[in-house]
């Protein structure tokens, strides 16, 4: 098996999986998932899900019904920084719409997909939980909020600036 | 300026660490009931506080904490409720982002209190920064001797654990929760057996909200007897709103429950009013599950008295004609928004976060977001209202959760009160498509019958 966790990423496993009782380490799947995500490109491979399952002695399907489940585990590759849209009612009202078709615009791509150069994801979303700071998007662990335009230009440089600056 | 119990000291600079929130009297509530009441004494001052379940259903605290089941020799949990993903709702993440000391707290009591020596935070995935800031505070309050074995020498073990979901609504529902955190899919399960007997691992267990956690605090300071003698009725103590949508001061407020909605709308002090000198069209007073409500019944009851912040009065009327408290989450929408398609984005996310299980949900919700669909892109007739509102009755009721209700209310409630504007769009076709029906009468003074 080619795909594994280096020590730091088996430290993390170890903290998590301590966090529940013995015999009950299944309950650490959703936090290992996160973690494999995290640790394997942004997306969980097959081959990444039956790892978790080895490692968590649970069956693959055990897995794999979870994974499916919920929508922040990314069954198929993702961009670097991947832009999910919140569009449910109040970041509607508060004018999603036009923040989506910009970002539409500006990144070439529809929502589902990926720019040709691999740099960003479009998804839509259901709430997020940050109806207050509407138009809002989570790219990776954080929310920008209080979308515009100009916001959006600004971040989509500042994230293009990174990937230029590791090249 | 209202009463702030939970809020009091989100300003200070700081806040968010142990030294200061120590410093501002924090962990004074834990020292006194770890130390100075017995576990029954806690339970009955939460009982006497009137607390409500600030989640959404409002279900007596106290009431919910004497369920649980002690049977000799298994272990019992408390579960915090932190998977906040009803739209309109962010008040958990407010408390939790600023005030993280002030849940961990609240969380210690009331292990105490339910003998719960591994506590666990069900954090919605999405919060994974809020999710290192409650771990950053454990790792703080462990240090301090707030957490861990033997706390302040009482014998007492509690360790709190941060559990992170993935993007699932249905998870809030707390069967769905308890299934989630034993690695499962968000199934939620059939009760009874109610999770007080068989909860996480079949053990009894309590899910309680954030905000209800943390209002354990305040409630153990001054007690329970002082605590409701704030707010109304059965309305007592304080409750966060989030507020959101086409007003001015967007964000969390801590109000008593005696403010009017009136005030809450237009006073400085909250939501300051409807954003770029637009009316009020309507407003989802709870979350997004409960009914939508014109301006006209918003502000004044069907009696044609003032509405208030409060349970009782936001419910008065029943589905008829008003609405609910729900979760807070309190969603304004002014005269350019169109009824229908907010309608559709709210079926839409019921959709996407039905668990499948049931059919009349699975099946209704996607039906029911077609449906919508259809009559917003110009393309409905008439009885297509008619089978919307025949899909919502079958739902409703139906399911094993709760899912199920919420997805159906909204639908129901817009057609209710808005079904002129369904059928404008339907008559309308093309100038649906680039106008609004607006306004209209929406904001009139209602027929108050002698």
């Amino acid at each position: 098996m080619s795909l594994q966790f280096n020590n730091e990423q088996m430290t993390e496993f170890k903290r998590l999986v301590a966090r529940y009782p013995e015999g009950k380490q299944k309950s650490a799947l959703l936090p290992v998932l996160h973690l494999a995500q995290d640790s394997f490109g942004g997306w969980l491979p097959t081959e990444a899900m039956d790892y978790v399952a080895v490692l968590l002695n649970i069956e693959p399907i055990e897995v794999y019904e979870v994974a499916t489940f919920y929508s922040m585990y990314n069954l198929k590759p993702v961009g670097k920084f991947v832009f999910e849209v919140c569009q449910t009612g109040p970041c509607m009202v508060s004018g999603s719409e036009n923040i989506i078709t910009y970002i539409q615009k500006q990144l070439g791509i529809q929502p589902g997909e990926t720019t040709k150069d691999g740099i960003f994801t479009l998804k839509l979303v259901e709430c997020l939980g940050a109806c207050g700071y509407a138009p809002m998007m989570q790219v990776g662990k954080i929310y920008r909020e209080h979308l515009t335009k100009e916001k959006v230009d600004a971040i989509i440089a500042e994230y293009r600036m990174q990937v230029a600056a590791k090249n | 300026m209202g009463v702030k119990l939970l809020l009091e000291k989100a300003n200070v600079p700081g806040i968010r660490s142990y030294d200061v929130y120590r410093r501002e009297g924090g962990y004074s509530a834990a020292e006194k009931a770890l130390k100075e009441m017995t576990i029954e004494s806690i339970v009955e001052e939460v009982k006497k506080s009137g607390l409500r379940g600030r989640g959404g259903a409002g279900f007596p605290a106290g009431m919910k904490w004497s369920f649980i089941a002690k049977p000799e020799g298994v272990p019992r949990h408390l579960v915090c409720n932190a998977d906040e993903s009803e739209p309109g709702t962010f008040k958990d993440r407010y408390l939790m982002e600023f005030l993280p000391h002030l849940l961990l707290e609240g969380l210690l009591i009331s292990s105490f209190a339910l003998g719960s020596n591994d506590t666990y935070i069900y954090i919605r995935g999405e919060y994974a920064w809020v999710a290192d800031i409650l771990e950053e505070a454990i790792v703080e309050a462990t240090k301090n001797g707030w957490l861990g074995k033997n706390i302040l020498g009482t014998g007492f073990d509690c360790m709190i654990h941060v559990h992170r979901g993935a993007g699932a609504y249905i998870c809030g529902e707390e069967t769905a929760l308890i299934e989630s955190l034993e690695g499962k899919r968000g199934n939620p399960r059939i009760k009874p057996p109610f999770p007080a007997i068989q909860g996480l691992w079949m053990r009894p267990t309590v899910v309680n909200n954030v905000e209800t956690l943390a209002a354990v605090v305040p409630i153990i300071k001054m007690g329970g007897d002082e605590y409701a003698k704030i707010g109304v009725g059965r309305s007592t103590g304080t409750k966060l709103i989030s507020a959101c949508g086409n007003i001015n001061k967007p964000g969390v407020y801590e109000i008593d429950m005696t403010i009017s909605v009136e005030d809450f709308i237009y006073s400085d002090e909250y939501c300051g009013g409807i954003a770029n000198g637009k009316k009020l069209k309507a407003c989802i007073p709870g979350g997004s599950s409960v009914p939508i409500l014109p301006a006209n019944l918003l502000l004044k009851t069907a009696k044609g008295e003032t509405r208030y912040m409060n349970y009782e009065s936001l419910s008065d009327g029943g589905f008829a004609t008003g609405s609910m408290m729900g979760s807070g989450g309190f969603i304004i929408l002014d005269e350019d928004q169109c009824i229908v398609k907010n309608t559709l984005t709210l079926a839409r996310f019921y959709r996407h976060e039905s668990c499948g299980q049931c059919s009349p949900c699975r099946e209704g919700t996607g039906w029911m977001e077609k449906i919508l669909q259809k009559i917003e892109s110009g393309k409905g007739e008439v009885s297509d209202i008619d089978l919307l509102w025949d899909i919502q009755r079958k739902i409703e009721g139906n399911t094993i959760c709760p899912l199920g209700d919420a997805a159906a209310w909204p639908v129901a409630a817009a057609i209710r009160h808005f079904r002129d504007e369904f059928e404008w769009h339907i008559h309308n076709r093309e100038l649906s498509q680039t106008s609004n029906f607006g306004l209209q009468h929406y904001a009139d003074p209602i027929h108050v019958p002698a």
